[in-house]
């Protein structure tokens, strides 16, 4: 398939993987920070085909599992009212709450539907003018100008019942926490190529430059990583530090600049709660006052919710790269997709749920 | 599996599935994954243990005179009733057709049970029995007894349709799990999940444009060929419901071999491939409707291949792995770039990610 195949082509991922090999004389450790290029080395095998030498350490950029658990409760509390469709992208409804997850709510009644874009959440909203419409806004960077989007057009198209419940997450915020971690072995990031495609790269250089580590912005399939690998690893071997754009078919430096202009129409920057993480500063979007109406949060009372994690799960130390999802004591005993204890093993690009489905609990793999 | 509470043996009352974990049926319970497994195995299983269940194949294999005979069902509920390529009542025909073929039998009678919902159109239902009517006949198949019930509005979606079936299967043939074996070929008969993509893309909600249309068809023709060309067909299957990946999984858990396919060979034409890749979803996981895969011992697997590809619904047929002994009860798949992965069972539906 045409700019898919191409980028999954054995000859050119070994090409690379031969040239990672010829520069890389000492240790390296560096992050992919987006659960679909975690995904992807998973799914691929692209770690069985680096030297020992370079260890990758999965990054937090799952939205899905770093949704804060309060967040999720709240949705569930919306969901459960009889007066609300409540519209989500699929791999959401199987998070869990503190006591369930949105599939529970939807098999007790809850209307619940999967959406795949929050504009067709406001269609159903037009269809259903005596209900209220929820859309469950959470993501990085690469959802949000489609949420905002549908917030934007609610507002001027006067559809009165429907709401955003926002969670929205920023990652150079969280590059920032892991870096200032004293804790963390992060040498250089490989920077989601979709999160860049929106808002470019130019945030990247300070921090390469505060904290010395080599940023690529890469993309998402094999040779995309294996490419963003061999340019990383050239930088440290070379002692340089920059930040270079591996992904440029898809990611200008300035980004998208009407998507980046209807954010900062609609949403403001707000201190976020990350799930398994804590609060970073800054590092979250929520709606601005003037959209209020459409504010799920303001509209529905949902104060006062109580969480409970599970106290097993290390999704914390997951999410910043400190331990791998196998050396987890619950991974694949208590801890598996029909029953996760957190978030990293529900959604397809959690580092746990990739471990896990790829098999790499297991000892079958034919190396 | 150590998550789960052990059975409570004295109480023939205690609910074998923790209620801890599920109070109320999941959509997931239906989807073909491990949910449905949990079902099939702890609830269902015990409860009705018998030496023709036991195999869990497509369909029960019993004896009467001196004659073998295959007998499957399947219930049909699927949403949109009218989609492109097919609709419900051709898939109520086709669906058990198939499940009697894979058990290596020839489908002769049909039953079947519509339970319809208040207010459906008459016109609807006439179609749905035309599509039934050539269906059947394009199957060879006759359909005997029926049912017919009708539900309040909101308490059905339609239209939901039963089929049983009854076919008869002749001498020599023996397409059993228990036949596979180190070095089987796996054969696909042409490109996986269109079905689902098929149904997917008229969804409420998901629509979006595509000329894929779903690949429902009666599989009975193609096996008699394939019945004929040898006898070292060991098992066939159709991969429905959760896809070529589940298949895979439940024939190396029954057979306790490994299987190791090769992601390069597996047919799957761009426009499925590009409909999965924009919503995130893996087409080994996606349902057929006219597919089936068979292990065949290495000696004869050319000879069943070409005898496929002559076939109308064969064309496409090619090996996509082969049986191992390595890693017992596991699929293993090779990647395309030479990287390998265990294929697990599903827990759920598949989800359509965020981005």
């Amino acid at each position: 398939m045409k700019y898919i195949d191409e980028y999954r082509d054995a000859e050119t991922a070994k090409k690379y993987a031969e040239m990672i090999h010829k520069i890389t004389t000492r240790e390296w450790t560096m992050m992919e920070i987006c659960g679909g290029q975690t995904h992807a080395i998973v799914k691929f095998g692209i770690d069985f085909l680096l030297p020992k030498e370079i260890t990758l350490v999965h990054g937090p950029g799952c939205p899905v599992c770093v949704t804060p658990l309060e967040i999720i409760d709240k949705a569930i509390v919306i969901a459960s009212r009889p007066d609300v469709i409540f519209t989500s992208f699929g791999d959401m409804l199987r998070v869990p709450g503190s006591k369930k997850d949105l599939l529970t709510v939807k098999s007790e009644g809850g209307d619940v539907r999967i959406v795949y874009s929050p504009l067709d959440a406001l269609k159903v909203a037009q269809q259903n003018p005596n209900k209220k419409v929820v859309f469950f806004a959470v993501g990085f960077e690469t959802t949000a100008p489609a949420n905002a989007m549908a917030v934007w057009q609610a507002r001027e198209l006067g559809v009165k019942n429907f709401s955003a419940l926002a969670s929205h997450v920023l990652v150079p915020p969280a590059m920032v926490a892991i870096l200032s971690s004293p804790s963390h072995l992060v040498q250089a990031f490989l920077a989601a190529g979709h999160v860049c495609t929106v808002m470019g790269y130019e945030d990247y250089f300070p921090i390469a430059g505060k904290y010395k580590a080599p940023i690529i912005v890469t993309g998402f399939e094999p040779v995309d990583i294996l490419q963003g690998i061999y340019m990383a690893v050239k930088q440290l071997e070379e002692g340089r530090v920059d930040v270079e754009n591996q992904y440029a078919r898809a990611v200008r430096r300035e980004g998208n600049i009407p998507a980046k202009k209807l954010l900062a129409d609609v949403f403001e920057v707000i201190d976020r709660k990350w799930r398994g993480i804590g609060i970073i500063p800054q590092s979250g979007w929520g709606l601005k006052p003037e959209f209020a109406d459409h504010d799920a949060e303001k509209i529905f009372d949902v104060g006062g919710i109580e969480t409970q994690e599970s106290p097993l799960c290390i999704a914390g130390e997951i999410l910043q790269g400190l331990k791998k999802p196998h050396e987890c004591t619950a991974f694949g005993t208590l801890c598996k997709p029909e029953h996760p204890l957190g978030a990293p093993m529900v959604s397809s690009e959690g580092a746990c749920a990739a471990y896990f489905a790829y098999g790499r609990y297991r000892e079958a793999d034919g190396r | 599996m150590s998550s789960y509470r052990q059975l409570d043996l004295r109480s023939g009352f205690a609910c074998p599935i923790p209620k801890s974990d599920y109070t109320n049926i999941l959509l997931a319970h239906g989807s073909g994954g491990k949910l449905t497994h949990q079902l099939i195995e702890k609830m269902f299983v015990p409860q009705f243990q018998n030496e023709l269940l036991e195999p869990l194949h497509d369909g029960a294999v019993f004896t009467a005179g001196n004659k073998r005979f295959a007998f499957s069902t399947d219930s049909f509920v699927v949403s949109p009733i009218f989609f492109p390529g097919g609709d419900i009542g051709e898939l109520a025909i086709n669906g058990t057709v198939n499940d009697i073929a894979m058990c290596g039998a020839k489908p002769l009678y049909l039953s079947s049970a519509f339970i319809i919902e208040e207010g459906l159109p008459i016109d609807d239902l006439w179609r749905v029995v035309l599509s039934m009517q050539e269906a059947a006949k394009r199957a060879g198949v006759l359909l005997v007894t029926g049912d017919t019930k009708v539900v309040d509005r909101g308490k059905g979606d339609k239209i939901f349709i039963n089929t049983s079936g009854i076919g008869i299967i002749e001498d020599g043939v023996d397409i059993s799990p228990k036949r596979i074996k180190v070095g089987d070929k796996i054969i696909v008969n042409g490109e996986i999940a269109v079905h689902g993509i098929a149904i997917m893309s008229v969804r409420e909600g998901l629509e979006f444009e595509t000329q894929i249309k779903s690949d429902t068809a009666p599989l009975n023709g193609l096996v008699e060929e394939m019945l004929k060309a040898s006898k070292n067909i060991h098992v066939m299957r159709d991969p429905t419901r959760g896809g070529v990946a589940t298949t895979l999984n439940e024939l190396a858990e029954q057979s306790n071999l490994g299987i190791l396919v090769n992601e390069e060979s597996i047919p799957v034409s761009d426009d499925v491939k590009g409909a999965c890749e924009i919503l995130g979803l893996d087409p080994l996981y996606i349902a057929n409707e006219g597919k089936l895969l068979a292990f065949v011992s290495p000696e004869d697997a050319d000879k069943v291949l070409d005898t496929m590809r002559r076939h109308p619904l064969g064309k496409g047929s090619v090996i996509i792995g082969e049986v191992v002994d390595r890693y017992p009860g596991t699929v293993v798949m090779k990647s395309k770039i030479g990287g390998t992965r265990v294929v697990d069972m599903l827990t759920g539906e598949q989800l359509p990610r965020i981005c």
